[in-house]
């Protein structure tokens, strides 16, 4: 015990003592998922980004056998203080050399600034706000899976456009719920539609009656809900409990995922329309993916945030691999954005200067029940959303990396 | 004989402490200071005046944000940052103090609750707070210009130098005249106010005192971890510096400061268990309430105590802390 | 339409009405606090735990045995109150003598276990409870979900009934007398320190009784007991521990004025009971209907 001690102790002074000079690196590339193992969003990232980028280590390799690869986890429980601290401990003292997942905005900024201060790298697949690859973008991070500009853009478009053009927010209040409501705001006037309040609240929230009677009362067409995980689902529970689709106006989930459609079952969920990266039955290699995680996650099937995970783990691999070192995380980024990306899962792609990972988005509506063929069979693809126009122009970025 | 001892104990702790960041990490060894800091400041109302505050939190997670603020946004220097922080905790002292010990016992410890409560909402919509996000990346300024902090074990001394500052600070004020009163307070309030004191008047000062002290520890931990969140104005913070007291031992200089080490080894040691550690935490403090009510430190004090018959104590009350 | 101050009267009254609701929650739970209080000078910091428990007690009824609603209604206060008294002879007994702020401590690091052990078990996020009766009523101004209207009613006849059981039968004038007295009580050949623990039993039910109205508009979580305690516990100050019908009109009482507050200043909801109580404070230090002692 006390030998141990010692021995971090020793590791911990020695990376302090200099963590910029060579690479650092050892033989093995250490990856830790930093995700919310318990709580809120457990069930779309969790466990599940564990077995993603463990699955896509087993994959990479396949074709780099010698490549020594350990991935290991810790639960951040949605609190930055809670990661900050893991993240910290995890690049000093344990030797990690790239953190994934990191849902949760507040979690993903405050590690994205980690990360640069000990030049490692952070990948985020789980978390939305688009000040990631904005004004708190990181020559250390990529931004992976979707963010709050291209889900606003997705959907606020395709509901302004077929009549929904005036809104009401409900938004929790953290930078997630900020920057969806701010990105969606922008898309609704910029369509012609008019936003007619909003009201916050605590993450996570249990009972959303009170702001729900607000966005009643106010009259608009569509309540924009700003949130994700339980937090959608409570508020779209409740809205039935008041009457509030039954008075006329409609709920818009903006950030869905399978798992929350899972939760409230096609019967509450059908209709609901909303922009996604991924989805499982979406062609053979998904299929595959959904099925080997089926298996290991007692019948669960992934998320765009599983798939992202795998998806980065594979790119960020391919650098070490080409650079033969994992020490210098800017020198890994950099490598990754030279590189075009192409996995089983996202297909072909690239990463931007501002670090934000190239992809198409989709647009899903969520089937009748009579349409489902059984479980899990839950979206019908809308629109696909290439990846030229899916994404907030670079001109549109106040990244200070990008050079104007 | 006594003071020779309590030097002794000091050199000892002071010496390991100096030594301390070749061993282990710098980061958790600042942050066990900090939480001693502020264990050692609420130690000072419940070991010496025998006020129960459940509220604590508030001065410490405030002064976090005061210091994380001032120095991230406006731009301040480190050790402004840190008295500005202080400052902020001691007026809410001043303020919550004065409302407070219209109560006491049992009502004091759920009015500093329900205050501290109140702060912590605040602190949920206040803009300058940044709700869940907290206030990430606060630099790590040169102190006075010259010192680089940056560097952790560089910081570390730094923080090492605060709390020393801090825990002699307490050390002088309950060994002074002041301290006696305080103590006379404790013991037999009516009676205290028969000879002339002012009980009321002393007892927020006391308050003040722990206060600002609080927030000189709130403020150091919000630049060691370069953030100042929620989880530091909550009420399960308010908790947990009730339990390293009580685990160290009421009313025992030392005992706040074993106890903030052993409850944050805890904490980093079984971080694996998950809630687990909750659960550790609620039976730790069961059995301290049932069996071990001198803590750690008070135990220790009593057993020299019992076998040096006629050594003198140094912990003078452990853990009748808060007998009327 | 008629408009108040500009307010839409389905927002004013829809608010009343969850003011309403917490405030029989407040009502409630204080209510339980006051006679645990009354009896053991214990003020019972496990109490929103407690509250917890009986909300999950109701739903791993539902999951697990398959039993509705209100069969839950009447088992799980049952339940919950003998995990308190298994409490009250185990631990509490033994401390009895000490300062009232060692039962505070003890009580505070069980509400840690309980928390811990759920949050080991279940997670931070809620669990879903359906809703027994869904739907509601238009009333024109305002709509009322039936279940919703349920809690208020069956939070009142609990409240009263508790009330005149205390203040009205000779069970009730045992009790009062013990609180003022134990010693003569017991001199009187009563059976005080069953009392006790009897009296520690029927609080804690009370909280679980809280908790399983409670699982159908809340969600059961872990965590749902610990920040409505503090709440209370600023209720109880308010109203003073003296009264079981002041904490009862308190409890309902401050409710609506969040209710209010929620309309006219929302910024405020989540602090304006606390406000109020520092108000309290500084004009009657013993609350509103608290006697000084």
């Amino acid at each position: 015990m006390k030998l141990t001690k010692l021995a971090l102790g020793i590791a911990g002074i020695m990376l302090l003592a200099g963590p910029a000079q060579a690479d650092g690196s050892d033989d093995v590339v250490k990856i830790g998922v930093l995700s919310d193992m318990s709580g809120t969003y457990s069930d779309l990232s969790g466990a599940g980004s564990v077995f993603a980028a463990k699955k896509a280590v087993e994959d990479f390799q396949k074709d780099h056998p010698d490549l020594k690869v350990e991935v290991i986890s810790a639960d951040h429980q949605n609190k930055a203080d809670i990661a900050a601290n893991t993240a910290r401990q995890w690049f000093d003292v344990d030797k990690v050399d790239a953190i994934v997942d990191l849902v949760t905005s507040s979690v993903a900024l405050a590690v994205v600034n980690i990360a640069k201060e000990k030049n490692k790298v952070a990948l985020v697949s789980g978390a939305a706000s688009s000040a990631l690859t904005g004004k708190s973008c990181t020559p250390n991070s990529i931004h992976w899976t979707y963010d709050t500009w291209a889900l606003a853009n997705g959907t606020g478009k395709a509901i302004v456009k077929t009549g929904g053009d005036t809104w009401f927010f409900i938004t929790a209040d953290y930078a997630f719920g900020h920057a969806l409501e701010k990105d969606t705001s922008a898309v609704v006037v910029a369509n012609g539609g008019k936003v007619l309040g909003s009201v916050r609240h605590p993450f996570p929230a249990q009972d959303f009656s009170s702001f729900l009677l607000q966005a009643q009362a106010s009259g608009a067409k569509i309540i924009g809900l700003a949130n994700a995980g339980a937090d959608t689902t409570n508020a779209i529970k409740q809205a039935a409990e008041f009457g509030i689709v039954a008075g006329g106006q409609n709920l818009a989930g903006l950030l869905v995922f399978l798992t929350d459609v899972h939760a409230l079952g096609l019967k509450n969920a059908q209709g609901l329309i909303f922009t996604e990266a991924w989805y499982w039955d979406q062609n053979d290699n998904n299929r595959a993916f959904a099925k080997d995680y089926a298996a290991a996650m007692g019948g669960k099937h992934p998320t765009m945030v599983h798939a992202g995970v795998y998806s980065s783990v594979i790119h960020y691999l391919k650098a070490v691999a080409a650079q033969k070192g994992d020490g210098d995380g800017a020198a890994l980024v950099a490598k990754m954005k030279e590189m075009p990306t192409e996995d089983k899962l996202f297909g072909k792609g690239s990463v931007r200067a501002d670090g934000r990972h190239l992809h198409d988005m989709y647009l899903f509506e969520v089937k009748k029940p009579s349409e489902s063929k059984g479980e899990w069979d839950y979206y019908k693809t809308r629109a696909t959303i290439p990846a030229a126009e899916a994404w907030r122009p670079l001109a549109e970025s106040d990244c200070p990396l990008v050079q104007k | 004989m006594r003071a020779i001892d309590e030097r002794i104990v000091y050199a000892i702790m002071f010496g390991l402490l100096l030594v301390a960041p070749t061993l282990i990490y710098p980061i958790f060894l600042m942050k066990v200071l900090c939480f001693a800091l502020f264990a050692v400041a609420f130690n000072l109302l419940l070991g010496y005046v025998g006020l129960l505050s459940f509220g604590h939190a508030m001065f410490f997670g405030m002064a976090a944000y005061v210091a994380a603020h001032s120095i991230k946004v406006w731009g301040w220097p480190t050790e402004a940052g840190i008295l500005a922080g202080a400052a902020v905790a001691a007026l809410m002292g001043l303020i919550v103090g004065y409302i407070a010990i219209r109560r006491q016992g049992i009502y004091f410890a759920m009015v500093t609750l329900a205050l501290a409560q109140m702060v912590f909402f605040f602190c949920v919509q206040a803009p300058f707070t940044r709700g869940e996000d907290g206030i990430q990346a606060v630099p790590r300024r040169p102190i006075f210009g010259m010192i680089d902090i940056t560097d952790d074990v560089t910081f570390y001394y730094v923080v090492l130098a605060i709390f020393a500052a801090g825990f002699f600070l307490v050390h002088r004020v309950v060994h002074s005249p002041f301290g006696q009163v305080l103590k006379a307070i404790r013991e037999n309030e009516p009676r205290a106010i028969s000879l002339g004191y002012r009980a009321d008047q002393y007892k927020l000062l006391a308050f003040v005192l722990s206060a600002g002290l609080s927030g000189v520890a709130g403020a150091t931990k919000a630049l060691v971890f370069q953030l100042a969140s929620l989880t530091d104005v909550n009420w399960h913070m308010s908790g947990e510096v009730v339990l390293m007291t009580l685990v160290g031992g009421l009313g025992t200089i030392l005992g706040p400061v074993v106890g903030a080490g052993i409850i944050v080894s805890m904490q980093n040691y079984l971080k694996g268990f998950g809630e687990w550690v909750l659960v550790i935490q609620g039976a730790v403090f069961v059995i301290a309430v049932l069996v071990f009510r001198r803590g750690v430190v008070g135990e220790i004090a009593e057993c020299l105590k019992t076998r040096g018959a006629g050594g003198g104590s140094t912990a003078p009350h452990a853990g009748s802390g808060s007998s009327h | 339409m008629m408009t108040l101050l500009a307010v839409p009267p389905q927002v004013l009254f829809g608010q009343l009405l969850l003011g309403l609701i917490n405030g029989a929650f407040y009502a409630l739970l204080s209510l339980g606090l006051a006679v645990i209080f009354g009896m053991l000078n214990v003020i019972n910091f496990a109490h929103g735990a407690q509250y917890m428990m009986g909300a999950f007690g109701a739903w791993m009824l539902l999951e697990y045995f398959g039993i509705p609603f209100w069969g839950a209604l009447f088992m799980v206060p049952i339940l919950v109150g003998l995990t308190g008294i298994v409490i009250e002879r185990l631990l509490l007994s033994r401390i009895a003598n000490l300062d009232h702020i060692y039962g505070l401590l003890l009580t505070f690091g069980l509400a840690l276990i309980i928390e811990g052990l759920f949050r080991q078990r279940f997670g931070i996020s809620g669990l879903p409870y359906a809703n027994p009766i869904p739907g509601g009523i238009n009333l024109g101004f305002m709509f009322l979900p039936w279940f919703r209207g349920i809690i208020v009613l069956v939070s009142l006849v609990v409240c009263f009934g508790t009330w005149f059981v205390i203040e009205k039968t000779k069970l009730g004038s045992y009790l009062r007398a013990a609180t003022e007295n134990p010693d003569v009580v017991r001199a009187f050949g009563i059976n005080v320190p069953l009392m006790i623990t009897l009296t520690y039993g029927c609080g804690v039910a009370l909280a679980g009784l809280a908790g399983v109205l409670a699982a159908p508009i809340y969600s059961v979580s872990p965590v749902m007991g610990s920040s409505l305690i503090i709440v209370v516990f600023a209720v109880v100050v308010i109203g003073g521990m003296g009264s079981i019908l002041g904490s009862i009109v308190t409890g309902f009482g401050l409710g609506i004025v969040e209710g209010l507050t929620k309309v006219f200043y929302p910024e405020a909801s989540a602090t304006v009971i606390f406000v109020v109580m520092a108000i309290v404070l500084m004009i009657r230090p013993a609350g509103l209907f608290g006697t000084a002692r």
